[in-house]
Parts: C-alpha cells; structure tokens; sequence
C-alpha cells in the first residue's frame, strides 16, 4: 500500500487516541496540559519501543510510528499552552511544562528501545 | 432518520472531524519530511514550527471574533494540526543525534515552535484590529 496511504491510517487512530485521552485525563485529573503531558510521553515510549521492535517490518513500522505515535503526540498543543502559561505570568509553571515534556518524552523514547530489545 | 438515528450521529460528529483531520494532518507530516533534505530533521522542526504558528491563530482567534465555531476547532487543532505537528518523533530524532546536534534541534524546535505561537496571536490581533477599532 502507498506510505502515505499508512501514514495517514495510523494518524486516524492517533488522533482519535489522543482525543480519547484527553477526555479521560481531563475527567480524572482536569487541565488540558497533563493530557499533553501524557499523550507526548506515551507516544514516545511507544515510539521508542516500535523503532527497536519493528526495525524489520517498514510496513507496520509507517502505521504505527510515523502514523499513529506521529499523530497521537502533538508540539503544536504543547507550544500553545506553554506559551499561554508564560503570558498569564505562570513562568516558572511554563518552564517546568516545557522540561517536564522533553525529559519524560526522552526518557520514555530511551525505557521504550532498552525494554523491546530486553523483550 | 430517526430521532434515535440523529442523535447517535451527533454524538460520533466529533470523532469523525477529529478522525479526517487525523489523516490529512499525518499526511502532511510525512509529506514535508519527504519533501525535506535528511541528515539532520528539518522536517520535524518545520511541521512543528508551522503548526505551533497555525495552531496560535486558530485557538486566539476563537477569543478574539469568534468565527470560527468548535467544529472548526476539532477538525483543524485537535484533528489536523495535532496529528501534523509531533513530540515522539521530535524526541526520538533528538535521541539519536550527536549531543551537540541535540542540543541545537532541542533549542530550535523549541525557540521556533514558541515565537511561532506568539507571531500566530499577533497575526491575528493585527487583522482583527481594524474591526475592533472601527
């Protein structure tokens, strides 16, 4: 099948995934900046572990981590609140967003290649 | 339709926008990074730093005039712009690069993505500013 026939598949169920976590989070916990938060570090993790496991199958690998962990994890919804946080003077909250986010997805990405090759 | 039918419609209306602009938001994705040199990803930043801009221009605009309704918003922000723009594949690039190099896509994607949402905003107020003063 076309690559960007894949992608786009796998960004389907990225999105509604990630709409689907933001409604459960925000029910849990509230606040659209831990959904952020969760959806970035999960897809990394998931990303992580895709690219280490599926290094063989390009197929699956197009869906699953172009397609779906491309699509579930977002940086425009990240920048937006980040900024917003600044703006509202929130500016030791905007850079904890902004660390927490690119050291739990870099964890995540790192814990997700170690446990598919341990697997 | 029934009233039954209509309203099990109206309850997956939201899926279907977030669904469509899901796919065309991924799309684009893959079609910038092809579209872009490899070696360093030059994709990932410019998908990131044009949506970061977009994304600031839909979600101001909506405080500002209004015009565009919560359907807009679901099929372009939740659905398009969220799927066009990435954070896995951002981290997983970063990963994988020489510190330096890390350091510096980290810095630009970062740097960029920010002042992309606040030129978004400002694009915005400049052109709603003639309505709002006149």
């Amino acid at each position: 099948m076309n690559p960007a026939l894949l992608v786009g598949l796998g960004g389907v169920l990225g999105a509604l995934s990630r709409f689907a976590v933001g409604s459960l989070v925000g029910s849990l916990v509230g606040g659209r900046r831990r959904d952020t938060l969760a959806v970035n570090v999960l897809g990394s993790f998931a990303l992580g572990a895709l690219t280490t496991g599926l290094a063989a199958d390009a197929t699956l690998l197009t869906v699953f981590g172009t397609g779906f962990c491309g699509a579930f994890t977002t940086f425009s919804s990240f920048a937006v609140e980040t900024v917003e946080l600044y703006e509202t003077g929130a500016r030791r909250a905007a850079v904890v967003n902004a660390a927490t986010n690119l050291v739990g997805a870099l964890l995540a990405v790192g814990l997700g290649g170690w446990l598919a090759t341990a697997l | 339709m029934s009233a039954t039918e209509a309203r099990s419609l109206e309850r997956l209306k939201p899926l279907l926008l977030v669904a469509v602009g899901g796919f065309a938001g991924a799309i684009a994705r893959h079609a910038v990074a092809v579209a872009l040199p490899g070696g360093f990803p030059w994709g990932t930043l410019a998908v990131n730093v044009l949506g970061s801009f977009a994304l600031g221009v839909l979600l101001f605009e909506a405080t500002v005039t209004g015009r565009l309704g919560p359907e807009t918003r679901l099929v372009l922000g939740t659905g398009f712009l969220s799927s066009f723009t990435t954070y896995s594949t951002f981290a997983l690039q970063t990963a994988a690069l020489s510190p330096r190099w890390a350091v510096a896509n980290v810095a630009a994607n970062y740097a960029l993505g920010f002042l992309a949402v606040v030129a978004g905003r400002i694009a915005v107020r400049s052109l709603a500013a003639p309505e709002v003063a006149g």
